[in-house]
């Protein structure tokens, strides 16, 4: 694990196109799965002799399966307007991180196997054969890309590099290719109950743990249950919240907010993951496994309500794909969304009054807030449009006196991703992971220049590690990355 | 990958961490702390110690709050805090400490 040894970009008086540097970031891309985790998720354990023919047949199916997937490859003009959108081109000038260099990629072999001028004229249409360089490409720039979405919004077309990558990691993880990464936390999911592989007398520990902490801190009793029956919410968060900081003071958040209202809840030992790293591989079927995780002990809890914790493309799974996956959820309560975004909670209950603030008591704090991608670009809160971006805001300024915006460029639907997400979140791509979180970070330094911004709150676990570990390289304190709840848990007047 | 520890080879992933959590042994962690060019004092001990206690009955690495505590009762409440385990442990006190301990890697979005 020695020190990678790579140059931190530096802060661009403005941003503007960067140069090109052909082959910046062509490698052998992450770690490559085991065989048993590859095999605990249905895959072949490694790479298979008839790669190319299995390939070949998969992208078929794919195209069969998502019409979307053929739309989004037939129908690129080239225009050019997503090329310098992408964080990662932008810190890493690697052409083939624009967008359409990572989608071509994948287009490039569908011209060649499924369309008629690819199949006579392949010179003429930019149609290649899927060679083992090709097949290496895929698998280290389809790990360059966060699934962020944020160049579709710049799209004339609305083409989703999100869904070219996750098409091409289930194509990758079909031939026996997989990232050790993703693939270890599902095997690991599967096994235990959630991505750290927390087992349940840890995850109990912890949580009394806590309980002690907040007895010590505020002279009150506020419980953190687990599988406790007949509750009205069961709360899926993810398990970085039981584990590493900031995370865990949202948490704290959370349970402040349910004891202050008086509404009874439970975590589930069972379904103690509300990170779904299925929709990171495109693999719908292993999506699918773990989100029933979530019915199956909403059920055996006989739970009313599920609410999400602080994780952002858990919400997209759940908001957009939940009921399809895992519904219908005939069983809980239909007066509330199904389900709910425990900001979405937090926020009524502020609007109700339900919540006593002390504002002051974040006073020594000058706040900004990360838009997590998958939070901003694939899902909503409550009942109006945009409501992600007001929300969470919402409950920042009702509990904090300072609160500064970074620039309109880099904010909601055009938020940058923190250069971690759609699994990427591992130390084999540090380089990567510092270099794509240069946009976001020219922006913090924004306002942190112009506002004396001390601390930027999220609410997506994996944007507050990768901020915990990149911060400091840019200049920054790794403390400065906060979560929502931790401001409400620090403001909340208990009784 | 593998580490010579007194004359035996101890096989180690790609990323560093045992494969075998039977074959560490403490000059293991020594020889795993010089690969990050660290020296191990008395302190870096206790966590590496602590961890190992912890993940003997709970099988897997303390949260760093449960960490933090734990030291801070033992070293002394300044010592209780992530920013001094960041001393220690520049790459993370959970992930660079288990290395050492000859524990797992933990996972996930941490």
């Amino acid at each position: 694990m020695a020190k990678a040894k790579f140059d931190v970009p530096a802060f661009r008086p403005y941003p503007v196109i960067p140069v090109i540097k052909s082959d910046a970031m062509k490698g052998n891309g992450p770690y490559v799965a085991k065989p048993q985790m590859q095999e605990s998720l249905g895959y072949p354990g490694e790479l298979i002799d008839n790669w190319q023919e299995v390939a070949i047949d998969k992208m078929g199916e794919l195209l069969k399966k998502y019409r979307s997937l053929r739309v989004y490859l037939d129908s690129c003009v080239k225009c050019g307007a997503c090329t310098d959108k992408c964080h990662y081109m932008i810190g890493t000038q690697d052409p083939k991180n624009m967008p359409v260099a990572r989608q071509d990629l994948l287009r490039q072999v569908y011209r060649r196997y499924y369309t008629l001028a690819g199949k006579w004229f392949p010179k003429l249409v930019g149609a290649k054969d899927l060679t083992k360089d090709v097949l290496d490409d895929w698998y280290n720039y389809y790990h360059q890309c966060s699934q962020c979405r944020r160049c579709s919004v710049f799209c004339p077309y609305g083409i989703d590099t999100a869904d070219i990558s996750m098409a091409a990691r289930e194509i990758l993880d079909s031939v026996g290719k997989g990232q050790k990464y993703c693939n270890e936390i599902i095997a690991k999911v599967y096994k235990i109950g959630n991505n750290l592989g927390l087992p349940e007398p840890a995850l109990r520990d912890t949580l009394e743990g806590l309980e002690e902490d907040i007895k010590l801190d505020t002279g009150v009793d506020v419980r953190l249950p687990v599988d406790e029956k007949g509750v009205e919410v069961l709360v899926i968060t993810p398990s970085a919240d039981f584990f590493a900081e900031p995370h865990i003071d949202g948490l704290i958040g959370y349970a402040k907010v349910f004891h202050q209202a008086g509404i009874s809840w439970t975590l589930s030992s069972y379904a103690s993951e509300a990170a779904n790293f299925g929709m990171f591989i495109g693999s719908y079927e292993n999506m699918r496994r773990v989100a029933l995780r979530i019915r199956e002990a909403a059920l055996d809890l006989k739970v009313k309500r599920i609410v999400f914790g602080e994780c952002g493309h858990a919400w997209r799974v759940a908001y957009s794909f939940l009921n399809t996956l895992a519904g219908p959820f005939d069983f809980l309560d239909q007066r509330y969304p199904i389900p709910q975004h425990i900001c979405e909670v937090t926020n009524d209950l502020i609007k109700k009054g339900a919540l006593k603030l002390d504002k002051s008591a974040n006073d020594y704090r000058r706040v900004t807030f990360h838009d997590s991608c998958n939070v901003a670009r694939a899902s909503r809160m409550g009942n109006t449009p945009g409501g992600q971006f007001i929300i969470p805001r919402q409950i920042i300024k009702a509990t904090c006196n300072h609160f500064y915006d970074m620039p309109e460029d880099t904010i909601h639907d055009a938020t940058f991703c923190c250069g971690g997400g759609g699994g990427v979140l591992t130390d084999d791509l540090i380089e990567l992971r510092v270099k794509g979180a240069l946009p976001r970070m020219e922006a913090l330094k924004y306002v942190v220049d112009n506002y004396g911004v001390t601390h930027m709150a999220a609410i997506c676990a994996i944007c507050k590690s990768q901020f915990t570990k990149v911060l400091p390289y840019y200049g920054f304190q790794m403390d400065q990355i906060i979560s929502v709840h931790q401001l409400v848990s620090d403001a909340i007047i208990l009784s | 990958m593998a580490i010579e520890v007194n004359g035996k080879t101890i096989e180690t992933d790609e990323e560093g961490y045992l494969v075998n959590l039977a074959d560490w042994n403490a000059d293991a962690a020594k020889i795993l702390a010089t690969q990050d060019e660290l020296e191990l004092t008395d302190n870096h001990w206790e966590v590496i110690n602590f961890l190992r206690e912890y993940y003997d009955e709970y099988q897997i690495a303390p949260a760093v709050r449960v960490l933090t505590k734990a030291i801070g009762k033992k070293l002394g409440p300044e010592k209780g805090n992530s920013k001094y385990l960041y001393e220690l442990f520049p790459y993370g006190p959970a992930k660079q400490a288990c290395r050492f301990a000859g524990l797992p890697k933990p996972t996930g979005c941490v």
